[in-house]
């Protein structure tokens, strides 16, 4: 398994926001997790990062415990992810903003000028605004800079935190689309949704997250028929 | 529209103009054309004590009550310096430090403490010294407390100021409110001497300190580190998330904006003689700030502004009298309405990057 997280609890202050949850990431997969507000969700993709500290339960990459381990340390590792609300630099021009993402390599300008190539081939329209600044970027185009940021990583796992919030029924379709062919490159991804019904066609495994536990897990396409979950989830 | 605004706007469109008519001009240069008017520019500032014998600019740069040189050497080599170094720390980092004047005094009082009649040790060896010492402190205020963000931060950083002051108050050994004195000068070499009487050489000394630092500096801000500064100032969480050691680097941030600041302090201490508590009051701090905030933060040139402004405008005012510090106040609230990111605004997106891939090819 790459990514394993064991009856992992944190908390926020008194409040516990995971109350022991567990779940996996095999190579290859594309795996969602869904549910409502204050569910856990980012919580779960902030500590996987690094950036939330876990109170009990462990977190492992490929076997190894990283649990401990600095954010900027699992970075190196090849897990990265694009957070929510996109968190670009927004002083920072495209380029800049991609360039930050090989930040942790180091890296030579040669492979880094094929990196953008590879980023400006998935996301055309980056390239078009390469000397803008990311603030100025529409909501669609931040949240494709987020994502082409973290993929200058080389990533293992690429970790989206809501990647289609906030956008257009168009362009949420359009990222979706992207979210698989960057899987298809062989990149595992962990994907965080309220957009229920896309992350899970798009998934091969999911887990429901509520109020910090998993309440149910399966195959996309299970969950995407389970009644309970479309009930909740996907509006009857 | 009223009409002050009106002729303000005016004035900032005319500045705006010959601005970028300047930049034109420049850009037209060739490198040796360049590279002169480079000589050139820093030759009048290492003449800048003969300004005032010159008859027009004399009688517009010089200053009323204090020797015109004495400004220079006393106030705004110092203040410059301070402001380079603080601008690291809330320009590039963007970390609110409202307790700055405690690195400058840790400077200060540790070249005092090895150069008088503690130690009797030369002011040259005291210079390294202190700087080392400044570095320090700042790395033990920063390891606790920059874990703490925005208001925090700018909170506890106030309480260092005033400890390093009230320390100082109260430590019998630092002289306490008596201060020091007896703090040897810089050694003179040939016929630059560093007396009591002459402020120059010791202008000298202390713009070639700024040359120094800008020029580290400014190495530093192109490289890995700058990048990392950059981000976290942007975005902390998003730095993190990129592995950008974002604690690391704020130490690294606030570590050389302390020994800055503490060079400046070395400065300070050699040319004045004696120091006591009293010339490190947290107004200080909040000068220093304003200096940085005022030129531009993140813009190095723009601190050496903010820092010349600050500390020069208020000796150039002093024929205002009591109303002087009214003036330099409607002066910086006019600057702030005017040019909210200050008088030069930090550059983003110029920074010389990889070449793209395919520089016009379809998609």
């Amino acid at each position: 398994m790459l990514l394993e997280v064991r009856d992992l609890h944190v908390f926020y202050g008194r409040i516990e926001a995971l109350k022991g949850i567990s779940f996996g990431v095999n190579q290859g997969e594309i795996v969602t997790l869904i549910g409502a507000n204050g569910a856990g969700k980012t919580t779960t993709m902030r500590t996987i990062s690094g950036v939330r500290t876990v109170a009990q339960g462990s977190i492992f990459f490929e076997g190894r415990d990283i649990t401990g381990i600095a954010p900027h340390e699992r970075v190196k590792l090849g897990i990265c992810q694009a957070p929510e609300g996109r968190g670009i630099f927004p002083g920072m021009t495209v380029r800049e903003n991609l360039e930050m993402g090989t930040y942790v390599r180091g890296g030579k300008d040669s492979q880094k000028s094929a990196d953008l190539e590879h980023v400006f081939h998935l996301f055309p329209r980056l390239k078009e605004r390469i000397d803008q600044n990311g603030g100025t970027l529409s909501g669609g185009e931040q949240q494709m800079l987020a994502i082409g940021r973290a993929l200058m990583s080389r990533p293992r796992l690429l970790l989206l935190d809501e990647p289609s919030m906030g956008l257009a029924p168009m362009l949420i379709a359009q990222i979706f689309q992207i979210v698989r062919s960057i899987n298809e490159e062989g990149i595992s991804v962990l994907l965080v949704e309220q957009n229920a019904t896309q992350a899970l066609r798009a998934a091969n495994r999911a887990y429901v997250l509520e109020t910090g536990y998993v309440v149910k897990s399966g195959s996309g396409s299970e969950l995407l028929d389970d009644p309970a979950v479309r009930a909740a989830y996907l509006g009857g | 529209m009223n009409p002050v605004v009106r002729s303000l706007r005016q004035v900032g469109a005319s500045l705006a103009g010959a601005k970028a008519g300047l930049a034109s001009r420049w850009n037209a240069m060739g490198p040796t054309q360049r590279l002169s008017a480079y000589v050139l520019g820093v030759l009048a500032l290492y003449l800048a004590p003969w300004w005032t014998e010159i008859p027009l600019l004399g009688s517009i740069v010089d200053t009323p009550g204090t020797q015109f040189t004495t400004v220079l050497s006393d106030r705004v080599i110092i203040f410059v310096l301070v402001a380079l170094g603080l601008n690291v720390v809330v320009g590039l980092a963007g970390l609110l430090d409202l307790g700055y004047v405690g690195f400058y005094a840790v400077g200060a009082y540790t070249t005092a403490i090895l150069t008088s009649s503690h130690a009797s040790l030369p002011w040259l060896l005291a210079l390294p010294v202190s700087i080392a010492v400044s570095m320090v402190f700042g790395v033990i205020l920063g390891a606790p407390t920059l874990r703490l963000r925005g208001d925090y931060l700018a909170i506890v950083t106030l309480g260092f100021g005033e400890i390093i002051r009230l320390s100082a108050k109260n430590a019998e050994w630092l002289g306490g409110s008596r201060g020091i004195n007896d703090i040897k000068h810089p050694p003179s070499i040939g016929p630059l001497k560093f007396g009591v009487v002459d402020p120059k050489p010791y202008y000298w000394l202390g713009l070639t300190m700024v040359f120094a630092v800008m020029f580290l500096l400014h190495r530093l801000e192109n490289s890995r580190v700058g990048r990392a500064w950059v981000a976290i100032r942007e975005d902390e969480d998003a730095a993190e998330l990129m592995g950008v050691d974002t604690f690391r680097f704020k130490l690294w941030a606030f570590a050389i904006g302390a020994a800055v600041g503490g060079l400046a302090g070395v400065q300070y201490a050699g040319k004045v003689g004696f120091i006591n508590p009293d010339n490190f009051p947290l107004l200080l701090s909040i000068l220093f700030l304003a200096a940085v905030v005022l030129g531009g933060s993140g813009n190095m040139h723009g601190a050496i502004l903010g820092g010349i402004l600050v500390s020069y405008l208020p000796e150039r005012l002093r024929n205002f009298q009591d109303k002087r510090v009214f003036v330099f106040g409607v002066a910086l609230v006019l600057v702030m309405v005017f040019r909210p990111e200050g008088l030069l605004p930090k550059k983003v997106g110029t920074r010389k990057a990889v070449a793209a891939p395919g520089e016009g090819g379809a998609q």
